[in-house]
């Protein structure tokens, strides 16, 4: 018999039964809750009696709403009453229902995919869901983890389980070592460049080959986080020495006895050497070049040496059309160089791009320079309030600061305009964050997907630019 | 959840690609902490030439008359046809409810987003894959004829053009039998509640730090 893959392993530990009608009913180890996709579940539970089946397994944080700037009047500084009535209504479920949450004042408040491995809640071999489509982020640590709706966030509050049918599996090994200034952000735009957007529809993506080992934690939650943006529910990687130490001493690790077998059941939670991937990818590492979006779809991808691709040049009738669209909303010229596109703004953040890693990355560029006079605003919003007080305890801030970056309180921020900080239209932003699409980010908005080093180029620039020219 | 057996109605176009639940339902309408009341602002970014805030009258708004769903001839439409990876993005359950709510219960694409196919049926809209050569044709029909209709007849899994031709389509067996039955997903989970508990009870010897 051939081995398992990573994801039939930890699909098989979770069936609590099978249907025989083509679906499971699949175990879920912890849920993350967040105010924007919540509150129609509380209350469907609330209309039929229902009461959480384990409390325990639930974790709470507000993020979407939340605002960067100062928190010192707590919910009440929120100026929308309408995400302010949000914020506060998922304050008052978790406290009717008993789920715990970290509070808008909390200092491990954050963006839930930031939090949870964080904290320790996101384990290896775990069933992760959460009413967001980035929870693939989760599965970076050996777990299957992906979004879900609020119906679907209702069940899992109701029953601990889902009705699930098993996705397909792909294998995307990124082989060999990627050249300098490359980092996950890159590596994980190129393959979507590659697969397309709707490539990975219906499969769980395991991510592997030498340059994603390569990668520190930080890296590989960037990677998982946009399989979502491949098409795939699901993304991950194996379990390695790497993970292990990453999770070890975290609030909700397992210690003493429970750590120790805990990390011998995680020896197993890598895809066995004869396993069968229904569709394997390979990608050369070294091909890869600092990426840059230039259209309304993460696929629209290319390196930031290339030019601005050409509707003409493509034969497929629809993809033509969309390119079109595309270029048109972003107020572009096909042929265009990358690296003279000049932009407005500049976000540095998001759940893709807002751990302390990223953090390191944009201040490594933005030491000792200055933003550049074209750019109205360059932003950098760290993932938790964790994150916040290292970066300040190493001086990121201030770095930031000194070169004209505003440095701000966490949250999605400007990753998707739902508080304060947004785009007006037509601005051009070069983002860190995961989604380029239309109004993303501010209506008529132009979202540029980058890395959080090219971000930061960018701001010194004031256009595209190969971080490898700042950094020597 | 409602029953869905069987519907015939006005075609709506949807003519590009990665249609995202961004695009279906913008961000700002997430703050509503309702399911309903989203139909008015389904793709409200290309339907209304202003800013759309939640709470706002929507009635008196300009409308972007270029716009597909603001011409009249789609008035009252029910089905929507569309091109491939409908849904992407965001995993907002907001975007079937805003496509409900404006009126449209069956959606038929070359492919979908895989959360949006499952939120869709969870809330009794069907979605059906047909190649896209197929879907071609259905664009080319509803630019051609005003008012043209299809009749989906999910028992069957048929779809009847107005020449009285038939187009077959797969659904898999459980949504299928869920939407023609108006069930209720956590009742039917809960038909299985010893399950779960022997479940948890295995695992937490197995892996007790799981719970
Ligand atoms: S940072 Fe952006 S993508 Fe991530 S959870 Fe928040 S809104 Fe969603």
């Amino acid at each position: 018999m051939a081995g398992k893959t990573l994801y039939e392993k930890i699909w098989d530990q979770h069936v609590v039964r099978d249907n025989g009608d083509g679906t499971a009913l699949l175990y879920i180890d912890r849920q993350l809750v967040h105010e924007v996709t919540s509150p129609q579940a509380f209350e469907g539970l609330r209309l039929a009696g229902r009461k959480l089946w384990r409390v325990d397994a639930n974790l709470a944080t507000p993020d979407h709403n939340v605002p960067t700037t100062d928190r010192s009047k707590g919910i009440a500084g929120i100026e929308d009453p309408i995400s302010r009535l949000q914020v506060e209504t998922l304050d008052q479920n978790c406290a009717e229902f008993g789920v715990t949450e970290f509070k808008m004042d909390d200092i491990r408040q954050g963006i839930v995919h930031v939090i949870g491995p964080e904290q320790g809640a996101t384990l290896p071999g775990m069933t992760v869901v959460c009413g967001d489509s980035h929870t693939s982020t989760h599965g970076a640590f050996g777990a299957l983890a992906h979004g879900i709706g609020t119906s679907e966030v209702e069940h899992v509050m109701a029953t601990q389980t889902l009705v699930q049918s098993k996705s397909k599996t792909m294998l995307i090994s990124v082989n060999g070592e990627v050249n300098a200034g490359i980092t996950a952000k890159d590596i994980v735009l190129a393959i979507i460049g590659e697969t397309g957007t709707a490539g990975g529809t219906g499969y769980a993506i395991e991510f592997g080959g030498d340059a994603i080992k390569a990668l520190s934690m930080e890296g590989r939650m960037t990677v998982c986080n946009m399989a979502i943006e491949a098409g795939a529910r699901a993304g991950m990687v194996a379990v390695d020495q790497k993970t292990i130490d990453y999770v070890e001493g975290r609030p909700y690790a397992p210690k003493g006895e429970q750590w120790d077998l805990a990390v011998k059941a995680w020896a197993d939670l890598h895809s066995d050497a004869d396993a069968k991937f229904d569709e394997v990818i390979n990608i050369d590492a070294a091909s890869i070049k600092p990426q840059v979006t230039w259209g309304t779809s993460p696929e629209m991808v290319v390196g930031v040496d290339q030019k601005v691709p050409d509707p003409a040049n493509e034969k497929d009738d629809v993809k033509r059309e969309g390119m079109v669209t595309a270029l048109n909303y972003m107020g572009l010229t096909a042929n265009t160089p990358m690296n003279e596109i000049s932009v407005d703004k500049v976000f540095i953040g998001s759940c893709t791009n807002s751990r302390i890693e990223d953090m390191r990355a944009a201040a490594e560029v933005a030491k000792g320079r200055q933003v550049a006079s074209n750019i109205k605003l360059a932003l950098v919003v760290p993932g938790s309030g964790l994150i916040k007080k290292q970066a300040e305890e190493e001086g990121l801030d201030k770095i930031f600061t000194d070169a004209g970056f505003e440095w701000r309180e966490p949250g999605c921020s400007m990753c998707l305009a739902m508080n304060a900080d947004r785009l007006e239209p037509q601005e051009r932003c070069a983002s860190t964050s995961n989604r380029n699409f239309e109004g993303r980010q501010g209506q008529g908005g132009r979202t540029h997907l980058v890395s959080p080093a090219m971000a930061a180029a960018a701001a010194i620039k004031g256009h595209f630019v190969d971080v490898n020219e700042l950094i020597k | 959840m409602e029953k869905f057996t069987s519907l015939k109605a006005i075609v709506a176009p949807m003519d590009r690609p990665n249609v995202d639940t961004d695009a279906i339902i913008p961000k700002q309408f997430l703050k509503s902490i309702k399911r309903s009341g989203f139909g008015p602002n389904l793709f409200d970014e290309w339907r209304y030439l202003d800013h759309g805030e939640p709470g706002k009258d929507n009635s008196g708004r300009p409308l972007n008359e270029e716009f597909i769903l603001n011409q009249k001839r789609y008035n009252g439409a029910q089905i929507l046809i569309a091109r491939e990876n409908f849904g992407c993005g965001s995993s907002r359950e907001h975007a079937p409810w805003a496509l409900l709510d404006y009126g449209f219960q069956v959606i038929i694409a070359p492919s979908f987003a895989d959360i949006f196919y499952s939120n869709s049926f969870k809330n009794g809209i069907l979605l059906i894959k047909l190649d896209a050569d197929v879907i071609e044709q259905l664009f080319n029909d509803v630019a051609a004829n005003e008012g043209y209709e299809l009749a989906v007849d999910l028992e069957n899994q048929t779809i009847t053009k107005a020449d009285g031709s038939v187009i077959k389509f797969d659904v898999d067996e459980f949504r299928k039998h869920r939407l023609l039955n108006g069930l209720d997903d956590i009742g039917l989970t809960m038909q299985h509640v010893d399950d779960i508990k022997a479940y948890e009870q295995r695992r937490s010897a197995e892996a007790p730090w799981l719970f």
